[in-house]
């Protein structure tokens, strides 16, 4: 049988490792933009000069043909499901057995007048570093349109050189439509500390160009006109289907997959940023173009083609980012908007770039989610916590368990359970330490 | 100034311009004298009446000329003593009628080796000129002004938000292999070459420590305490660098204090008041087999001649590497060593921190280090074995050769059956390195019995322990640790010796490996892939390799230096000690699937 991936990012690429591991199916990979699997995550240390690119790549260059996995450097056009055919931009075709669309995202562009201009660019693909370090040279102030994580990143980047960034970020705080208010202020402190120009509540109307079709200048919806030689475009990312929109296969927003991540045409499949579930689990969206479920829809279509049958389950929402010098990590449910039934125990340490966040059910008191500043929590305590829905009481008393910074740091856990008895009343004592025995004895591996 | 580098403001320049001219100076100096002969100090290193003699009659030239620089002396140095030697041989075999089966020829020629070993002491007592007129202020310009301009350039990046800088490091040609890696790296070696092949050429170097080493023990420097001064002040200055780089981060705090208290008490301070005191000086804190001389006669017959003292210390150093390192290592892993104490590691961990991304990662570079590191551990454990063997009394003692060859086999066959063990419960049958190293090291002591007892030789292996000893001492001891494992910081990353040379490293990764309660725990799912842990592991571990998979990393290499933790953006590492390693640390954990009967391989 062969197996056919398009899409070398993290979802087609574990789908690949976990069948050579289950199968000896013969598997190629295709991808346009990359000989090798590389981390897009990373891209950013590149441009700063932390890393080399080629350190970007989680396997060697010869772990593929170790693993008999086929690599092929080309541009799919056309998936034609009837003849189990792909064809390539130059006209050659290959045939499937199981088809994989793992082709991940591409930029949002929202028909700004002027976004195709040189020196507007998107950042995800690796061609968008190239540019990126192409129009870096001798530029004079970079404008960033979109406050998520791939604009902050952005921001760091030219800020690593010195390069003056403005910053436009439709919201009245950064990113708070995802992250809660304090969160997200501390966030947009971090920014303006790094002197980025941050303008809030502000949009971009238009870009103008130069006779050369070189980009001059963005409007922003303030009226200001800010003149530049790079815009940044970082509202967002959607799936990159347009390759598809003619063949039979559903589209959505995202290709449409059921919880076996098959497509409505047989034998093909679609996973990682690209997918989109019919039927969401509870609390989810359809789709989530994050590295960690790319990764488990890798594995779960994996296990399908190779004969376990399995639904998709993402299991307990996590995720995480480094906001400059701050870092983040959440798990279970804290929204931007603290819904009705939910009670909040929020504490920000006095420099205000660290806090930890716990989230409970208002009247049963059970954990809800965990929101982290600045502080490292352990995922797999966390998870247990919230699949046990255990009471927050019990959780802050075994908080230590949960701390996961390194060794000899300061631990908070106390200072939150003391904001948890003064808020309520409550005389709860702290009873285990963040000790590695006491973990893995709670997590039942002792 | 370049877009690809990091901002620096008008006293950090300052810094680098008032660094560079104390390097400058410094540099400078090693020619600021010319050179003639100290006849009084020739003749008490010559020390033999009978020798001087036929010397002095060649010493006109020397003694009378200046030569511009040390080359020029020493060849003429060379030449006399050359022809005297031969004037002496002949001397020997025709007036005195001795022949190479009489001890007394030996006793009485000019040896190559004295004459070598006397070059040190004359050329620096025939350095003349302004080094010794300015000493003073040239030490001052060189060190002090080092010192001083050093700071200038690290302290002002207190001012900056404290986190993972490592911006530009791959743009800099100093820290990716670029001009000026290569200029630095190449310098280093050449100090190293100088100092251990020809500290002859550096005495205008030595003279400028003088005043302080009288200060600290009453003598006269040599090229050792030159050397020993140098590095503390490197571990100290980069030592405040790194803590103020990572002063978010109370774990390289800690640690890099603890390498500077070492390196400043332990490794220089205290030898030079025991030295003071007419006590041996001892590093307390450095251990056999990284202390390779450990048991050789001399030193030996030192601890042994020096009363309670020298009985401790012979206590103490055996004890370090036969209960402190199990012990120690069980609870903590290798790291209480290499990354806390050892002055190799305590000099990788600061001078050497800005290159830690060069050290090669690729799965071949771990083959290679596997299979060399073992080996100089079996070529360190063969040659001591040889030299106490021979040093050993046939009989009459507690301890004889006997007894001695023994025990050492006995437990030398009982480690290597345990590591087998060990190894096949966590990885099946062994096929890595020590597989072979083991089995040379038994072979080896199979062919040492044959020859020791059916032959009756006073030498193991056939081999004569002074010749061993010499080579590895040569080999391992100067060429390996010194010139290539600091020399080559800027071509290989910091932690060359340790990695592919340290038999200490060896011996201590082993324990580590297979009991040891110390691991790098994975947090969960986590992991992005970025690869800034393995990038900044000094010790070539593909950190991210495990990560990704969730797995907890349990490397015998691991220093526990704790960067790969620190710069991960994610909080995906952390340096833990716990209940002994379990199958969390070959499992692919990042799985979030949980299927009945579907076992994962790998
Ligand atoms: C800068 C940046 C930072 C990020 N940071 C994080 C983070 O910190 N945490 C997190 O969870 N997520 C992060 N993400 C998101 C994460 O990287 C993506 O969710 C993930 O890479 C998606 O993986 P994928 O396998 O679905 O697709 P991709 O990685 O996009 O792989 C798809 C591949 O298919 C190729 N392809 C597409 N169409 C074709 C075709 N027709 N023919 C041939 N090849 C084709 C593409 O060129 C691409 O190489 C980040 C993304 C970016 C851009
Ligand atoms: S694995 Fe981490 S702690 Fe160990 S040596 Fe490498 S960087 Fe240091
Ligand atoms: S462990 Fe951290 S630093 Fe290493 S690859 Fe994963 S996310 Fe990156």
């Amino acid at each position: 049988m062969h197996i056919l991936i398009i899409g070398n990012g993290i979802s087609g690429v574990t789908a690949a490792r976990q069948i050579r591991k289950l199968s000896d199916h013969e598997i190629t990979i295709i991808s346009g933009e990359a000989d090798h699997f590389f981390s897009r995550t990373a891209l950013m240390y590149v441009f700063m000069g932390h890393m080399r690119f080629e350190d970007t790549k989680p396997y060697e260059d010869d772990f593929w043909a170790k693993n008999r996995i086929n690599l092929v450097n080309n541009y799919v056009d056309e998936v034609i499901p009837g003849q189990k055919q792909v064809r390539f931009q130059d006209g050659t075709t290959l045939e499937y057995d199981k088809l994989i669309l793992a082709v991940g995202s591409k930029s949002n562009k929202f028909g700004w007048p002027g976004q195709d201009l040189d020196g507007v660019h998107g950042l995800y693909h690796k061609q968008d570093l190239e540019a990126m370090e192409r129009h870096s040279e001798g530029l004079k102030k970079a404008v960033i349109v979109g406050g998520g994580l791939i604009g902050i990143e952005m921001a760091e980047m030219f800020h690593s050189r010195h390069i003056p960034v403005t910053f436009l970020v439709r919201e009245d705080s950064f990113w708070n439509m995802v992250l809660p208010p304090e969160e997200s202020q501390m966030v947009t402190r971090e920014i303006l500390e790094n002197g980025i120009d941050l303008r809030l509540s502000t949009e971009l109307k238009e870009i103008w160009g130069e006779r050369s079709g070189k980009v001059k200048m963005a409007l922003a919806s303030d009226g200001d006109k800010i003149e530049c030689g790079f815009v940044g475009l970082t509202a967002g990312v959607s799936p990159n289907i347009d390759f598809l929109r003619f063949s039979d296969i559903d589209i959505d927003r995202g290709i449409l997959v059921n919880q076996k991540l098959q497509t409505n045409q047989p034998d093909i499949y679609a996973i990682g940023d690209c997918a989109q579930l019919r039927s969401p689990q509870k609390d989810r969206r359809p789709i989530e173009a994050i590295w960690y479920t790319g990764r488990m829809m890798g594995e779960t279509v994996a296990y399908n083609i190779c004969g376990h049958e399995i639904n998709y389950d993402p299991g307990i929402w996590f995720n995480s980012a480094k906001f400059f010098d701050i870092e983040y990590q959440v798990y279970g449910d804290v929204p931007a908007m603290l819904p009705e039934n939910y009670n909040t125990l929020y504490w920000e340490h006095p420099g205000g770039k660290k806090s930890i966040r716990l989230n409970y059910h208002k009247e049963d008191g059970h954990i809800l989610g965990f929101n982290l500043m600045g502080v490292r929590f352990r995922h797999e305590v966390c998870e247990k916590w919230l699949a046990e829905k255990t009471p927050i009481e019990t959780v802050l008393q075994d908080l230590k368990l949960a701390n996961f910074d390194p060794e000899f740091y300061r631990q908070y856990e106390d200072d939150v359970l003391a904001l948890y008895n003064n808020m309520t009343g409550s005389t709860l004592h702290s009873r285990q330490k963040r000790k590695l025995a006491s973990v893995l004895n709670f997590l039942g591996r002792a | 100034m370049s877009a690809k580098s990091n901002r620096k403001n008008p006293i950090q320049i300052l810094g680098i311009i008032l660094f560079s001219a104390a390097l400058i100076t410094f540099t400078v100096a090693l020619g600021m004298s010319g050179f003639k002969l100290d006849k009084e100090v020739l003749k008490a290193q010559v020390n033999n009446e009978y020798q001087y003699n036929f010397i002095e009659p060649y010493l006109d030239n020397l003694g009378s000329t200046e030569y511009p620089n040390s080359f020029k002396f020493m060849a003429a140095y060379a030449e006399s003593l050359h022809s005297a030697q031969a004037d002496i041989l002949k001397d020997v075999e025709t007036n005195l009628g001795l022949t190479t089966s009489d001890g007394e020829y030996w006793n009485t020629i000019l040896k190559d080796d004295k004459i070598k070993s006397m070059k040190f002491a004359v050329a620096k007592a025939s350095s003349i000129g302004p080094i010794r007129e300015h000493r003073n202020t040239l030490a001052w310009l060189s060190f002090g002004l080092g010192i001083l301009g050093a700071f200038l350039y690290i302290l002002p990046k207190l001012r900056e938000s404290s986190g993972i800088k490592n911006n530009h490091i791959y743009h800099s040609p100093l820290h990716s292999k670029g001009w000026l890696g290569i200029t630095v790296g190449i310098y280093l070696v050449g100090f190293y070459v100088l100092l251990y092949f020809f500290p002859e050429h550096m005495v205008n170097w030595v003279l400028l420590v003088d005043p302080i080493s009288t200060f600290l023990n009453g003598g006269a420097a040599s090229q050792w305490f030159l050397y020993g001064f140098l590095y503390t002040i490197c571990i100290l200055v980069m030592g405040v660098r790194m803590i103020v780089k990572y002063r978010h981060n109370k774990y390289q705090i800690i640690r890099t204090g603890s390498v500077m208290f070492f390196q400043t008490s332990f490794a220089f301070l205290i030898p030079e008041i025991m030295a003071l005191l007419n006590k041996p000086a001892v590093d307390l804190k450095n251990m056999w087999p990284l202390d390779y001389s450990f048991f050789f006669d001399y030193r030996l017959d030192k601890l042994t001649e020096s009363g309670g003292l020298g009985l401790f210390l012979l206590f103490w150093g055996i004890a370090l590497f036969t209960i402190g390192v199990p012990f120690i290592t069980y609870f903590f892993g290798k790291r209480w060593y290499c990354s806390w104490v050892c002055g190799c590691g305590g000099l990788a961990e600061t001078l050497g921190d800005p290159y830690r991304q060069l050290s090669d990662k690729r799965m071949k570079a771990w083959k290679i280090e596997r299979w060399m590191i073992h080996s100089v551990l079996v070529f360190a454990v063969v040659m001591t074995i040889a030299v106490l063997y021979s040093y050993l009394p046939e009989s009459g003692s507690l301890i004889t050769k006997d007894r001695f060859i023994w025990t050492a086999l006995a437990l030398l066959i009982g480690a290597t059956v345990w590591i087998f063990q060990q190894y096949k419960k966590k990885n099946g049958m062994p096929k890595t390195a020590f597989y072979v190293a083991a089995a040379v090291s038994v072979a080896l002591f199979v062919i040492a019995l044959l020859n020791g007892i059916v032959f009756s030789s006073s030498n193991v292996l056939y081999l004569d322990a002074y010749q061993l000893r010499s080579w590895y001492g040569f080999g391992i001891g100067a060429a390996f640790s010194g010139v290539v494992g600091v020399g080559f910081y800027p071509f290989m990353g910091n932690r060359v010796w340790c990695r592919f040379g340290c038999p200490l490293a060896a011996y201590l990764g082993l324990v580590q490996r297979f009991k040891s309660r110390f691991r790098i725990t994975t947090n969960g799912g986590q992991c992005i892939s970025c690869g800034n842990c393995s990038t900044y592991c000094e010790m070539g571990i593909d950190v991210r390799a495990y990560a990704q998979r969730g797995q907890d990393i349990v490397r015998s290499s691991c220093v526990g230096c704790g960067v790969c933790s620190a710069v991960c953006p994610r909080g995906v590492l952390r340096l833990e000690n716990g209940p002994e390693v379990d199958e969390r640390a070959t499992e692919e954990r990042a799985i979030h699937i949980d299927l009945e009967g579907v076992r994962l391989l790998d």
